[in-house]
């Protein structure tokens, strides 16, 4: 079991700027993220993309924020739980007991939800047989590649994801590759690398397809795809991969009892604290009059909240408002020389 | 104001006025239009605001980026009418815009 005077859920921006705040202010956190490196939708949905709206920054991309903001927390060494997502959230006398699907425990005061839209997760097919075969023929990322060895595999997706594994696993598998248009979104060299195993015989090449069934018992046997044409083809195969990117889903935040609307968390704007006393919510997934879905807005969110759960961290002490410019205190925590 | 139609899943017709200058998407989100999730809030990065444009209006909206096509690859069942409705513009122009919302968005 894990004690920290604050959990935080999600490794985003508004995420790591709350835990730079609370330890700020001298309580300790930690951090959980489904996802499997640190960022959130910045790393995962534009890391390449410029943002322009983040005080004091003219220009700066995803990953270059999120660069900034790990730096920023470097001098507080805080534990992140990568690929771990938070489960279970419930009342444990004055503590929130709070477990992860991979079974890690945390004993918490705090708990403070800045989640943004929810959990990635994997795109799925949409046929919904596809569903019985999950993790057993049908797989939406690949964790052992030697169970595909010599059998067929039919791969399904036009970004890198797909063309890599399909290179990958042509070398030992009999590969199909299936996208939805003529044009592959991967890098350039990877989509030459295609076309040249296409018209080596060593990937069975299908543009224009998309998977409308499956067929099997207990594993899959066959698929069904079917052209922009209408024209139908059955295709006999081992397994099925899907790499469609990934999907914000709001997951088990959904069922620990708080006010949700529309996929966000109602919180007050003093506290930023929802309807349980000791959760929070900041950033993109928390909603109240006038919420602007900006990163700037989490990062004032996020700070309000760690001034909040230092009332319950420590109930005894008073929290003492000062500036990192000039308090000898904060400019410990943080690890550099005073004046 | 231009009119656009939306017709959800389960077979409602929701014709809205639109102000020239939002996008279809803000259009269904700010009147509770349901089926639009819109998660990345119109940034072109996370296909749940996929419709799917009627037919007779296909060719008469701007062409696509290469970015919404990159997107629509990831929508649930795409098909050629597919649009991200956060990249197309309301404008009097689209006045009397059909578009059809799918099952789901994800």
């Amino acid at each position: 079991m894990n004690k920290t005077d604050a959990l935080i859920i999600g490794a985003g921006p508004t995420g790591l700027f709350t835990a730079h705040q609370l330890k700020l202010i001298g309580l300790d956190c930690e951090i959980v993220d489904n996802l499997d490196k640190i960022g959130g939708q910045c790393i995962e949905l534009y890391p390449d993309k410029p943002i322009y709206d983040i005080p004091a920054v003219p220009e700066c991309t995803g990953e270059e924020l999120t660069n900034n903001l790990i730096n920023q927390i470097k001098p507080f060494n805080i534990k992140t739980h990568l690929g771990e997502r938070v489960d279970e959230v419930k009342k444990d006398g004055e503590n929130w007991f709070v477990k992860t699907n991979l079974g890690k425990t945390f004993l918490t005061p705090n708990v403070i939800i800045a989640g943004g839209v929810g959990s990635f997760e994997p795109r799925k097919f949409p046929p919904k047989e596809c569903e019985k075969f999950e993790n057993k023929s049908i797989f939406y990322s690949v964790k052992d590649k030697t169970i595909f060895s010599g059998k067929r595999v039919s791969i399904f997706g036009g970004g890198d994801s797909a063309l890599d594994w399909a290179v990958e696993l042509s070398k030992s598998s009999k590969v199909n590759l299936i996208h939805r248009r003529d044009d592959f979104r991967g890098a350039k060299a990877t989509v030459d690398k295609v076309h040249e195993l296409a018209k080596a015989g060593k990937i069975n090449l299908y543009t224009k397809y998309q998977l409308t069934n499956v067929i099997g018992e207990d594993k899959l046997e066959s698929i069904e795809i079917k052209h922009d044409s209408k024209e139908i083809k059955k295709i006999e195969t081992d397994f099925a991969l899907g790499f469609f990117g990934l999907i914000m889903q709001l997951g088990p935040i959904a069922d620990w009892g708080l006010n949700i609307d529309k996929k966000t968390v109602a919180v007050d704007t003093e506290k930023f604290e929802t309807n349980q006393k000791g959760i929070y919510a900041v950033g993109d997934i928390c909603s109240y009059p006038g919420k602007l879905k900006l990163i700037l807005s989490g990062f004032h969110e996020g700070a309000l909240a760690a001034r909040a759960c230092f009332k319950l961290a420590r109930p005894n002490e008073k929290y003492r408002f000062e500036f990192t410019t000039s308090s000898k205190t904060i400019k410990d925590r943080l690890g550099v020389k005073s004046d | 104001m231009p009119k656009i139609t939306y017709n959800t899943h389960d077979n409602k017709t929701h014709t809205i006025e639109v102000q020239n200058g939002l996008t279809v998407m803000e259009g269904a989100v700010q009147n509770d239009i349901p089926g639009i999730d819109a998660d990345c809030g119109g940034g072109m990065a996370c296909a749940t605001c996929h419709v799917y444009v009627d037919e007779d209006w296909v060719q008469k909206l701007p062409q696509k980026d290469d970015g919404e096509e990159d997107m629509l690859d990831m929508a649930f069942e795409p098909k050629k009418n597919s649009r991200l409705s956060c990249q197309i513009i309301v404008s009097d122009e689209l006045d009397g815009l059909i578009v059809n919302i799918p099952s789901k968005q994800s």
